[in-house]
């Protein structure tokens, strides 16, 4: 679906932004001229000031398809240039640019035949793309096996949190790194290698992997992968550096 | 296309007479990077001019200091449009480790650990215009601020205070070094908005 | 601020030289490797991107932005290929 030649600027016209997380706001936007995306790619999404200065930054979508609807989520970074202005000030009725789509390396195609069981593993708001392929899958009556391991801070921080407990074709693992729900059996703590093990595809079921979150814990995870006897070339991943 | 988006400025400070066109106040001191930051410790670290023929004027931490650290207050201006004014920084001038070295070359390459380059001309280092900094708002150079030491020379765009300074070769023309390579300005005046060629 | 990956890259690339970074595969001049743009590390700030290879860190390619034009250097890499479509 991603198609070199029909990525090019389109205007998005916001329909609908509601809190996802403390500082991240879902934003909905109607884009007549989108050409539908694959589950996993993302876009640039470029503001204009009125005396001329531009800036634009890279995010995931949370939709695919061929819908010309496209969901993202932006998370406020303190004192950045372009998060502060869409978390707190972009407005339903207000248009942006987008570039897109973006992306056919980290991308999932409900349409694949191959049916090798696909391991998702988030950390934090890297869980976007990821989220996008897990609702692919649920639309697909018969597919690979999913699961996905979202490593968030605290039961606040998760993202989509009502769908991803609807989902019934992905199972879901949600590791809470400094606080856990109440009533959680399980208190908080960092992700190990042993959780990873516990709560992921074994080497043996021979998964693909799609990884996304900051680039240290991308690193990190790719790492136990390694040393848990996974295959690299079969390790996809996404990172997010310190962009604002 | 042609959307505005009202209300977004992105990194807009009030305006101030002391800010060269096109710039805005800053209260932080943002960190741009072209690649990984080098660690240097001051015991690995050396200062080298090269000269045409071959003579090599070296520096080592000790030495450097030993030159004479002063205190130097001044306005820095980034090419990416944010300045900070009346910033504390200490270090060594150029004009003292220029003192023995005999060159007939009108510029110099700089150089520093990690690839890092940038041309200036000789005349824009001298008559103190240019230190080799050591602390920056009262501490040691960070070294994701280019510590242990980077070159300072405020009159120009930032990008020619090159952080993790090791050296300086004497060259007869006006080479690019890396971002004038790219199509920044050879040399980067901000006050004429010399951005980009 | 730390590095990203090639992907970052994606709508520079596609919009100024129409190659879809993540399908395309390049050669580090200086190291020698050989392997997908989408996985070299990508160094961007408000002055420009710069790619560097993940295996040596050698400066691969740099992007920059100024008003009246895109600058694009790829000198860094030996080639890159892209699939026939």
């Amino acid at each position: 679906m991603t198609n070199p030649t029909l990525v090019r600027w389109h205007v998005g016209r916001v329909i609908g932004r509601r809190y996802e997380a403390d500082s991240a706001v879902r934003l909905e936007l109607d884009v007549p001229t989108w050409p539908g995306n694959d589950a996993g790619s993302h876009l640039d999404l470029r503001l204009t000031a009125p005396d001329g200065y531009q800036a634009s930054r890279s995010y995931s979508l949370a939709s695919s398809g061929e819908s010309t609807r496209v969901v993202l989520v932006v998370h406020e970074v303190p004192d950045g240039e372009v998060s502060p202005f869409l978390v707190h000030q972009l407005a339903e009725g207000d248009e942006v640019e987008i570039q897109g789509p973006l992306g056919r390396y980290f991308i999932w195609n409900p349409a694949d035949p191959d049916r090798s069981p696909v391991q998702l593993i988030a950390g934090g708001s890297g869980v976007v793309p990821l989220f996008s392929m897990a609702s692919a899958r649920e639309g697909v009556e018969e597919s690979a096996d999913f699961r996905l391991l979202y490593s968030v801070r605290t039961p606040r921080d998760v993202l989509f949190a009502d769908e991803l407990g609807a989902l019934s074709r992905t199972t879901v693992d949600i590791v809470h790194t400094r606080e856990s729900p109440p009533r959680s059996v399980r208190p908080p703590g960092r992700l190990t290698r042993d959780g990873v093990a516990a709560f992921s595809f074994s080497a043996s079921a021979s998964p693909r992997t799609y990884i996304c979150g900051p680039t240290a814990f991308v690193e990190t995870i790719v790492e136990w992968l390694l040393e848990l006897g996974h295959d690299p070339a079969r390790i996809r991943t996404e990172r997010f550096g310190g962009s604002n | 296309m042609g959307v505005i988006n009202s209300g977004f400025g992105g990194r807009r400070g009030s305006s101030n007479p002391n800010l060269p066109p096109g710039q805005t106040l800053v209260d932080d001191w943002p960190v741009l990077t072209a690649g990984p930051t080098p660690a240097v410790e001051e015991n690995d670290w050396s200062f080298t001019i090269r000269t045409e023929d071959g003579t090599k004027h070296r520096w080592n931490w000790t030495e450097l200091l030993s030159v004479g650290v002063e205190d130097i207050v001044t306005d820095i201006h980034c090419v990416t449009h944010w300045s900070k004014l009346s910033m504390a920084w200490r270090g060594v001038s150029l004009d003292r480790l220029f003192e023995d070295v005999e060159t007939s070359h009108d510029y110099a390459m700089v150089r520093s650990f990690g690839g890092y380059t940038t041309n200036l001309p000789l005349e824009d280092l001298l008559d103190g215009q240019a230190w080799i900094a050591t602390e920056a708002q009262g501490s040691p150079l960070s070294a994701e601020h280019g510590g242990p030491a980077r070159l300072l020379v405020p009159h120009l765009y930032f990008w020619k205070s090159a952080k993790w300074v090791r050296g300086m070769d004497m060259m007869p023309s006006d080479d690019p070094g890396f971002w004038e390579q790219n199509g920044y300005h050879l040399r980067g005046d901000p006050w004429r908005e010399e951005r980009y060629q | 601020m730390t590095h990203v990956d090639g992907n970052a890259l994606a709508g520079t690339f596609v919009e100024i030289l129409g190659i879809e970074i993540t399908e395309a595969i390049g050669r580090c001049r200086h190291c020698g490797s050989v392997y997908g743009l989408a996985r070299t590390r990508a160094f961007i700030t408000a002055m420009g991107a710069v790619m560097r290879c993940k295996d040596c860190d050698a400066v691969l390619a740099v992007i920059v932005q100024n008003p009246r034009a895109t600058v694009v250097n790829l000198s860094g890499l030996s080639y890159i290929t892209v699939p026939r479509r």
